[in-house]
């Protein structure tokens, strides 16, 4: 017993992690390495078919115009999404950063809509933009807008549902720019303060630039979590109407899951998961560039 | 993050400050209602009568009942599918602490920044990277449609937020602390069993929680490998779209019972919670 505890103190760097590492190397890069080999297989579970296919898959996804669709609507979606959540993130994170009664209560509410379960919240929303019933058309007609058709509408539906992205995900720029305002040294701004600057050039001219570090880890985080927004919009539209709110997410969910072609699924699954992989590398790159 | 010090007080004129305060109010109640509003709407939904749901214009004045949460136990095994969703959270909680602590430790000591690449890697990936072949080798296992199949996925959502939220937390640690108990004699397993894990309790309630939210939550596990056996919550809520004539008061009424834990659960730790947020975040 005691020599088992003198090997394990030993080799603390092997013991602690390897149970850890060899769980996730089975359920999760095992998979990976799977997902590549099926990509390059004609496996189709409706046909039950299985043979080698070389890149055939990969030269059919990429002359695909429906995943052309779906790759340029997903770069629109998590640009509108993460822009307006982060911008909406920093407003709250400035007016929480004030000292007012109520303060932390405020902050505690702001933080629901993030840990609420998605497809329930997804659900609410669905109902609250139906365009007959559903108390939005209700309220723009209050203030005396024309109603709309939000998700029903193939030129709203993608805007409609970054407002439920965004509802989501503020919160969570929120709560991290609010970290990262609190760490800020005061001098600069007291200084600016005594000197007459105004609220708006403090921000801008001084606070702005301090906080750039956070603001990049903030956008790289959204930029991550909009590109694999799965949840709000298979339970809102699926997809549609049509196919007019079809991310790459639910296209490669569609292809691989629905129509159960798991060759060509795993292709445009393996495009996607390199697509956010790259995306996230370069951030990491350019936010690094800053930094030296 | 209450006891950091508070924004610098603005010196202004009296003109400037009153109009400071209404702007700053104003911004305050927009964004409440704007955040809070479909939470409300969800739980006043639920309150209502299908025939009053449906209304146009919505009734905001009504009689409340409870005949919605009642009809949803009553009609589905609503209260099987929390004990489905509970025992694949806390099982995928568990198991993700019990391997994940003594990892994220190791990770955070000896500086394993190729093992921290790794799970970060797994951490940024969407879902679906593994559902295909966890699909494939669950049916030839016959995993497909079991809770330990379900739970057994969803570790590899909770294990890399674990890790990845502990390593923040074991970095802050002193080492001195640790060099300190090595020469009187400690062993490195206990270090981190009597030194280590009691002083990153805040550490570990965040990480559990977001753990178990993200489980909680978690959809397309259970939509691919789940079946009638394993209805977890997400999945009995989404179910209420699928019927012909949809009822609103009903699902209302289904995504409050889902959602209402979570919320409780957050107001009661939502100190930890902003904790477990940032630390990975504002530390880069």
């Amino acid at each position: 017993m005691t020599r088992w505890l003198e090997a394990i103190d030993r080799h603390v760097p092997v013991v602690f992690p390897l149970p850890a590492i060899l769980l996730v190397g089975s359920l999760a890069l095992y998979p990976i390495a799977y997902t590549l080999v099926i990509s390059t297989r004609n496996y189709d579970l409706g046909l039950s078919n299985y043979s080698v296919a070389g890149l055939a898959n990969y030269a059919k996804v990429l002359s695909s115009s429906q995943f052309w669709s779906a790759f340029l609507r997903t770069f629109l979606f998590t640009g509108l999404s993460v822009v307006v959540s982060t911008t909406l993130g920093m407003v709250m994170a400035v007016i929480l950063n004030r000292d007012f009664r109520g303060a932390r209560w405020a902050r505690t509410a702001f933080l629901l809509p993030m840990v609420a379960t998605p497809v329930a919240t997804s659900l609410v929303w669905m109902m609250m933009f139906n365009p007959t019933l559903g108390v939005l058309n209700y309220l723009l007609q209050l203030v005396g807008l024309p109603p709309s058709l939000w998700v029903a509408d193939p030129q709203l539906v993608i805007a409609s549902i970054v407002l439920v992205d965004v509802w989501h995900s503020s919160p969570f720029a929120m709560i991290v720019l609010l970290a990262g305002l609190r760490s800020l040294p005061r001098e600069p701004i007291e200084s600016a303060m005594i000197d007459g600057a105004t609220r708006l050039q403090i921000f801008r001219l001084i606070t702005l630039p301090m906080l750039k570090p956070v603001l990049v880890v903030v956008l790289i985080f959204r930029t991550i979590d909009a590109l694999k927004a799965f949840d709000i919009i298979w339970v809102i539209t699926a997809g549609g109407p049509g196919t007019s709110s079809e991310t790459l997410y639910v296209y490669a969910y569609n292809q691989a899951f629905k129509y159960l072609d798991l060759g060509y699924g795993s292709a445009v699954i393996v495009i996607f998961a390199a697509i956010v992989a790259g995306v996230t590398a370069a951030w990491v790159k350019a936010r690094e560039r800053e930094w030296t | 993050m209450a006891e950091m010090p508070n924004a610098p007080v603005y010196y202004g004129s009296r003109a400037g400050r009153v109009a400071d305060a209404a702007l700053f109010y104003g911004c305050l109640a927009a964004l409440l209602l704007f955040f809070l509003f479909p939470l409300a709407w969800m739980v006043l939904t639920s309150l209502k009568t299908n025939v009053q749901a449906m209304a146009y214009p919505p009734l905001w004045v009504f009689a409340p009942t409870i005949k919605n949460y009642i009809d949803v136990f009553a009609n589905n095994p609503f209260f099987q599918y929390m004990v489905n969703s509970t025992i694949v959270a806390v099982s995928a909680v568990g198991v993700s602490l019990l391997l994940g602590l003594p990892a994220a430790y190791s990770m955070a000591r000896y500086r394993q920044t190729k093992l921290g690449l790794t799970i970060l890697v797994v951490k940024i990936l969407p879902g679906i990277v593994y559902l295909v072949p966890l699909f494939v080798i669950y049916r030839q296992l016959g995993l497909i449609n079991t809770l330990w199949g379900v739970a057994l996925a969803h570790i590899i959502v909770v294990l890399p937020l674990v890790i990845w939220i502990m390593v923040g937390f074991f970095e802050d640690i002193p080492r001195e602390l640790e060099e300190a108990a090595l020469i009187d004699g400690c062993t490195r397993a206990g270090i981190f069993l009597r030194i280590v894990l009691p002083l990153s309790k805040p550490g570990i309630v965040a990480a559990t929680i977001l753990g178990f939210i993200a489980s909680w939550n978690n959809f397309i596990f259970a939509l691919i490998l789940g079946g009638k056996n394993t209805v977890t919550l997400p999945m009995a809520v989404y179910s209420f779209v699928s019927f012909e004539d949809v009822n609103w008061g009903g699902l209302t009424a289904a995504a409050t019972v889902i959602t209402l834990p979570i919320l409780a659960l957050s107001l009661v730790v939502q100190k930890h919670l902003a904790g477990g947020l940032t630390i990975g975040a504002v530390k880069g």
